[in-house]
């Protein structure tokens, strides 16, 4: 009995050993050394609830490979893309980062979601190796020196739209968000303070929690609140079910949202005579006329038979900044990269942007507006 | 008798620190593995403590991951804050962290003096979403958004030791009087009772001791990830936890530590298998359950281990 324990302890340890031993024998070329190839690592979620936005992130970020090494690469090196999967848990999202950093990357597009990124972040800043989010959009994911982002952050959405919606004419706002949700609460906070700091007043303030779907109450309270307009920081799946309800109670106000707004059009089955004129930030829209976006929309749809959305297009922008920090630098050390970040100008699907010292993207906003079931871009 | 098996244990703990130190060191471990030793150590306590609950007191229950988050949150808020050194901060924290946990065993130990089986699983599964959904809508504890700016401080070394203890702490617990008593309410309750033992005291006990390495591993957990989100502390990780005990075997600690250590890496191994993992990390599941419960092939692990047994004699 007792040997039997004792053998199971050693089991246990000899197991350890055992998967241990079998790891990748990473080659360590992530540093300095100049090779054929650039690797470029990249994190989300490939499976699990947020599957789709991982999913986006690499895809576009393979199109943007593929185009830069079909045009003779960046600096004469190829580029490849290792994606690896952290089904939006920090943990394993730290795990992946270690496994990419074993098969030897350059610098890394990840992670895709705020929590992660900044787990992630808080090891990569050890390494120094270069580190930009497609769309990690709380303020921390930017936090270490070597961390840099391609999407807005929620704070500056809801600035944004705070300004768009009072140059619009609207003085009285009511709002319904999800205060379970960071990212709908980042801009709600943000939102309401510059709009009042515009000269702007809330109507009405409601709140909901991630998985409500009535929302009678909350719009009851919001039609007789004497709101002239009503902002959502919402993602779409919950916009379509409020803009219905809210038609079904009379309510006959103008719509405004945030980019989670991206694909409520779908989610309406097209009908959007209920929201016709409502108005969203939006970094990217796959109906957008720039010849550019037209050309990436139509290698997505063939490559991977979906809509891209504004996941796809961070992605792709990411590896454009990439190849362009390697290019500016001229030497694919993590110090080089991470000065050469600053100087660059990356035109890409979500406008022209480039970096400050905080990692923070300098990029004008664009918005959408929903008319008679499409979206039409207006800068 | 007892001394000699606790010098080998020690013995045994040491070698196996050993082992990992030289793998580290020598950077024969690559750093997707070396990576993986602390949540391997906060796994082993998680199931070890776990294991105190299910498989000694043969209680259900379905909260693991909110006690761990209890202490998570306590330990962490407490070095985001308290920005003394890491020699002195860290150990603090852990105590910080276990003693919250450890408030928490303590009320929900109490509705388990009332409560059996499933109705103590609801209990403890209502106890576990309810602290998540305070610590969403806290705004001190960063909110949905998480607990940020914890420092990454904790290494394989301190997950080795706080497991070690944990285990140490736990399987003497079990092999004292206190852990025949508990075995005893989990056999027959009313036979325990008319024995004398004291039962209402014992189910605390079990439930504090267990909540107080869970928060334990928490705080180690956080200071791993140097972010703490809500949405983590799941029902899911409270599964997960639970598999790792069931298939382990019930009240079989050296089971929960190879179980925990095998679901910690498996998934990870399993990598390069992309979107086929999750098909096969089932399969590897119910293989591993049937080659832990299945009669036969107990009957089979039980012939060969004992021929290794003789060999080994």
């Amino acid at each position: 009995m007792k040997l039997k324990r004792v053998l199971a302890l050693l089991t246990a340890g000899l197991m350890t050993v055992g998967f241990a031993g079998c790891s990748n024998g990473g080659s360590e070329n992530g540093d300095g050394t100049e090779s054929a190839t650039f690797k470029i690592g990249g994190i989300g979620p490939l499976t699990g609830d947020a599957a789709s936005y991982g999913t986006s992130v690499k895809n576009g970020a393979q199109i943007a490979v593929d185009e830069i090494n079909a045009a003779g690469g960046a600096n004469g090196m190829q580029l490849e893309l290792i994606f690896e999967d952290d089904e939006c848990d920090e943990e394993k999202s730290v795990n992946a980062y270690n496994t990419l950093m074993d098969q030897g990357i350059g610098a890394l597009v990840g992670a895709t979601t705020s929590g992660c990124s900044i787990a992630v972040s808080a090891v990569s800043e050890a390494d120094g190796i270069l580190q930009i989010t497609p769309s990690g959009s709380a303020a921390d994911c930017t936090k270490a020196a070597n961390a840099f982002r391609i999407c807005f952050t929620d704070p500056v959405q809801g600035q944004t739209m705070a300004q768009y919606i009072i140059d619009k004419g609207y003085k009285n706002a009511a709002i319904i968000y999800d205060n379970g949700d960071e990212y709908s609460k980042g801009i709600h906070d943000a939102f309401v303070a510059e709009f009042k700091e515009l000269g702007g007043g809330i109507a009405a303030d409601e709140s909901f929690t991630s998985g409500d779907v009535d929302f009678n109450t909350q719009l009851t309270k919001i039609k007789s609140s004497g709101a002239d307009c009503i902002f959502l920081p919402i993602y779409y799946s919950e916009v379509a079910k409020i803009t219905d309800q809210g038609a079904a109670l009379g309510i006959d106000l103008t719509y405004f949202g945030c980019d989670g707004w991206d694909g409520v059009i779908k989610q309406l089955n097209g009908d959007t005579t209920n929201i016709n004129g409502a108005t969203f930030l939006t970094p990217f829209v796959s109906t957008d006329t720039n010849e550019k976006v037209q050309n990436f929309v139509e290698t997505y749809k063939t490559e991977y038979n979906a809509e891209p959305d504004q996941f796809a297009a961070d992605g792709y922008d990411a590896v454009y900044a990439v190849k362009l920090a390697l290019e500016q630098a001229g030497d694919t050390s993590n110090e080089a990269l991470i000065a050469a970040m600053t100087q660059i100008t990356v035109d890409g699907l979500t406008g022209e942007m480039t970096f400050n010292e905080n990692g923070e993207p300098n990029k004008s906003a664009k918005f959408a507006v929903i008319e008679n079931g499409a979206y039409t871009v207006v800068e | 008798m007892k001394n000699k098996k606790n010098i080998l244990y020690a013995v045994i703990a040491v070698v196996i620190f050993a082992a990992l130190f030289a793998l580290v060191n020598l950077g024969v471990l690559s750093r997707q593995y070396q990576g993986l030793l602390v949540p391997i150590g906060v796994n082993v306590m998680l199931a070890v403590s776990l294991n105190l609950i299910v498989g000694f007191l043969g209680e259900l229950s379905l909260g693991h991951a909110g006690f761990m988050s209890v202490g998570a949150y306590a330990g962490c808020l407490f070095t985001v804050h308290a920005n003394l050194p890491v020699f002195v901060e860290l150990p603090l924290a852990f105590i910080i962290g276990g003693a919250a946990a450890a408030v928490f065993g303590l009320i929900i130990g109490i509705p388990a003096l009332r409560l059996k089986g499933d109705y103590l699983a609801i209990v403890t599964l209502g106890f576990g979403e309810i602290i998540r959904s305070v610590f969403n809508s806290l705004d001190i504890l960063g909110g949905s958004g998480g607990l940020k700016g914890i420092d990454k401080s904790s290494n394989y070394i301190m997950a080795y030791v706080l497991a070690v203890i944990t285990i140490l702490v736990i399987a003497n617990l079990i092999n004292s009087r206190h852990g025949r008593a508990i075995k005893a309410i989990r056999d027959n309750v009313i036979a325990a009772e008319s024995v004398g033992v004291n039962v209402v005291y014992y189910k605390i006990l079990a439930f504090v001791l267990s909540a107080f390495f869970a928060g334990v591993a928490g705080v180690l957990y956080g200071h791993n990830l140097a972010i703490l989100k809500p949405a983590t502390f799941d029902f899911n990780k409270s599964i997960e936890i639970l598999v790792m005990v069931v298939l382990g075997g019930m009240g079989n600690i050296p089971g929960s530590i190879i179980a925990a250590v095998i679901l910690t890496v498996l998934p990870e191994a399993m990598r390069s298998l992309a979107d086929y993992r999750m098909l096969f990390y089932a399969i590897a599941l119910i293989v591993m359950m049937l080659f832990s419960s299945n009669p036969t092939l107990v009957a089979f692990r039980q012939r060969v281990f004992k021929k290794k047994a003789k060999e080994v004699k």
